[in-house]
């Protein structure tokens, strides 16, 4: 009585809500078996990645300043995936988000005044904006496959990076040390709740998801972003162009990915240094998949990849479970994702008898995507494009 | 003594360019048969650091390639189940497969941080290089000359046997080839699991060759440069030896340059020069003929399924 895979007449917007959890699931138990296996406490392991940051309030701070920017840069991504544009440079965008940022920091040194954090943070967004800008201009205008080229852009930035820790904005009073001066206090974040770690990023991040919410699902503009990646002749037709929604696309993705490069900048390290780049861009990804590309998916799912954060650092001093162990992980998770997918547009049926009416020879084409699957349903462009 | 230094500089071209000709002669054969593979730099992690644990613990860098390519074929297996026979979409699947790459390799080359092994070696006895010419004929690397053969093979393989063209037949319709009996996911699984040893192979060269020690990312986003190189190849083979070799270029200038303690550009430039040169080299290429899309299979990243 072997299982088989039967097409389903309508998605299952059950198993889209229910496919993020299996992931999550499945990955906590194969991960226990694994890292069991390799020789680690593997049940243990969860535990502390998975389970005992939630039972510390010192932790909770911990995790929402760390899904902050997860949240930030995968609602900016989700934007860009529902529209069929691929941009994975959102690292690279987090970078010069905060490069910008310290620019106006290192820049204003020695002033004072409320107008500084403010114009730190305008100038991040425009610096992500910027650097996303550059696979915009290529995708629209010579039609470079924007996968490539925003990902080059991440070696770049990190590389820029750098070279400005080295030399040019170096603290002269750093003992050599390649990093810039620690930023005022005019230059940092206040904290949100005072006498915690929860910096105002926090609810910033929390209120723009949010507002982005209410535009996919509200205004012409989202409605063109889902058409677009939907059904691209039909938004050509519909009058929404391509090249118009690209640049969207990404400026969303670069605005966001900027606007978390600076509030980390001006709020958990108040400085730059080479270190800056954590991750958080391809961490992003995964969140905004996690999330179904929805905002209030993605503020949950940024809490399960921030926990993994959080209580990766407390497992490597407890049990002494390597930092690299996280990266598997998150990897996992989005596997397994990707795999529950299938549940959303087929069901597990038993293999009938042969006696049935014959079965279609043929289906290339899944049935109707639901604008939840948007991204998972939509093709992916060739390279060339 | 310039001769000395053009041919040591050719040495090291083909160097550079060797894994990158590896790893996108698997991706070639992978996109030809429709499916975009975006888990390249994920698998040669993977190869890389199997292929140094192997030559460390067995001493035997042969075996330490080959172990490379096993596993990354293994792990281009999961890409393979998530997007073929679950459908799942491929540039999320690549890019879970880089993620999750740079993960695995990181836990399991922990250990290896820091020694060093063996490397591969040469293929002909020293002697048959003590002059500079010869030493451009026979002073390479066996993977060097593996790299030139596969590319011939692969060429041959893509446009003379039957093989060859029943994949690019199912790279370019899935459909019809499924309906006149062609196994579609079957010839697709086998494209990828021979992409996945490509990229082993060429970890391995990194891991062995290059510079005989591990370190987390070892690869450096040249997994990436070699899906990019099929692109600039128009996804025909020949084209593909020429980006390896100039992209080999680029890397020797960027290294060179800075052992030469070239001040005139900052390090940090030159070590940018290789992703720099690449989006340069993929606008040329896109803006110089508006119908780049259509050299690229047409089926290329599009799931299929065929019900029983």
């Amino acid at each position: 009585m072997a299982l088989i895979l039967e097409p389903r007449r309508e998605p299952s917007r059950a198993m889209v809500l229910a496919a993020p959890l299996i992931a999550v699931v499945a990955t906590l138990v194969t991960g226990a078996i694994a890292f069991t296996l390799l020789g680690y406490d593997g049940f243990g392991a969860i535990r502390e990645i998975f389970v005992s940051p939630l039972l510390s309030a010192y932790r909770w701070q911990d995790l929402l300043v760390k899904a902050a920017p997860l949240a930030l840069i995968a609602t900016g991504l989700s934007i860009g995936f529902r529209a069929n544009v691929w941009n994975i440079g959102a690292e690279g965008q987090y970078i010069l988000g905060g490069l910008a940022g310290t620019g106006i920091a290192l820049a204003a040194y020695d002033m004072e005044g409320g107008w500084i954090l403010p114009l730190m943070i305008v100038c991040g967004i425009l610096g992500g904006m910027a650097w996303a800008s550059i696979p915009a201009i290529l995708k629209t205008r010579l039609n470079v496959n924007e996968i490539l080229s925003s990902l080059m852009l991440n070696y770049v930035a990190i590389q820029l990076l750098y070279y400005l820790m080295r030399g040019p904005w170096k603290d002269p009073m750093g003992f050599n040390f390649p990093q810039t001066r620690l930023f005022t206090d005019w230059e940092t974040l206040p904290m949100a709740v005072p006498g915690t770690l929860i910096h105002i990023g926090v609810p910033i991040a929390l209120a723009l998801a949010l507002t982005v919410w209410l535009l996919i699902a509200r205004s012409i503009t989202g409605f063109q972003i889902r058409v677009v990646g939907l059904a691209p002749q039909a938004a050509r037709y519909g009058g929404f162009s391509a090249p118009s929604t690209t640049w969207l696309a990404l400026m969303a993705g670069g605005a966001f990915a900027g606007l978390a490069g600076v509030l980390e900048a001006a709020g958990p390290f108040a400085q730059m240094v080479p270190a800056f780049p954590t991750g958080y861009g391809y961490t992003a990804i995964i969140v905004a998949f996690l999330g179904r590309l929805h905002p209030v998916g993605i503020l949950l799912a940024a809490m399960v990849l921030a926990l993994t954060y959080v209580g990766g650092d407390t497992a490597q001093t407890t049990i002494g479970l390597p930092a690299a162990a996280i990266g598997v992980f998150q990897a996992m998770m989005l596997f397994f994702l990707l795999a529950a997918d299938i549940l959303v547009r087929y069901r597990l049926v038993r293999r009938r008898q042969p006696t049935g009416a014959p079965a279609p020879t043929a289906a290339g084409v899944p049935p109707q995507a639901s604008p939840d699957t948007l991204a998972q349903e939509a093709r992916a462009e060739g390279v060339a494009a | 003594m310039t001769t000395t230094l053009l041919i040591s500089i050719l040495m090291s071209v083909a160097g550079a360019a060797t894994p990158l000709l590896i790893a996108a002669l698997g991706e070639l054969v992978a996109e030809k048969s429709g499916v975009l593979n975006l888990g390249v730099e994920g698998m040669m992690l993977i190869g890389a650091v199997t292929a140094f644990a192997v030559a460390v613990t067995t001493g035997s860098p042969v075996l330490g390639c080959i172990a490379a390519m096993a596993a990354a074929a293994a792990s281009s297996l999961i890409f393979g189940y998530l997007t073929l026979s679950l459908t799942a979409n491929q540039v999320a699947t690549g890019l879970a497969l880089t993620i999750f790459g740079t993960g695995v390799s990181a836990l399991a080359g922990a250990p290896y941080v820091g020694i060093t092994t063996q490397t591969l070696g040469l293929l002909f006895p020293p002697s048959l290089a003590t002059d500079p010419i010869w030493r451009l004929v026979f002073g390479h690397s066996p993977l060097v000359y593996i790299g030139l053969l596969l590319t011939l093979g692969v060429w041959w393989f893509l446009k003379h046997s039957r093989a060859g063209l029943i994949l690019r037949a199912i790279g370019e319709s899935d459909m019809a080839a499924h309906s006149i009996g062609y196994p579609v996911l079957t010839v697709r699984y086998l494209a990828v699991l021979f992409g996945g040893a490509m990229a082993g192979l060429a970890g391995s060269y990194y891991s062995l060759v290059l510079t005989p020690m591990w370190a987390e990312r070892l690869t450096a986003g040249r997994g990436w440069i070699a899906i990019a190189l099929v692109v600039f190849a128009s996804w025909r083979t020949g084209r593909l030896v020429l980006g390896a070799y100039l992209f080999g270029a680029v890397i020797t200038l960027e290294l060179q340059a800075k052992a030469a303690g070239f001040s005139f550009f900052a390090p940090e430039f030159l070590s940018s020069l290789p992703y720099l040169a690449t989006i340069v080299v993929l606008a040329l290429i896109s803006a110089g003929r508006r119908n780049a899309r259509l050299a690229a299979p047409a089926c290329l990243g599009r799931p299929f399924r065929a019900t029983a």
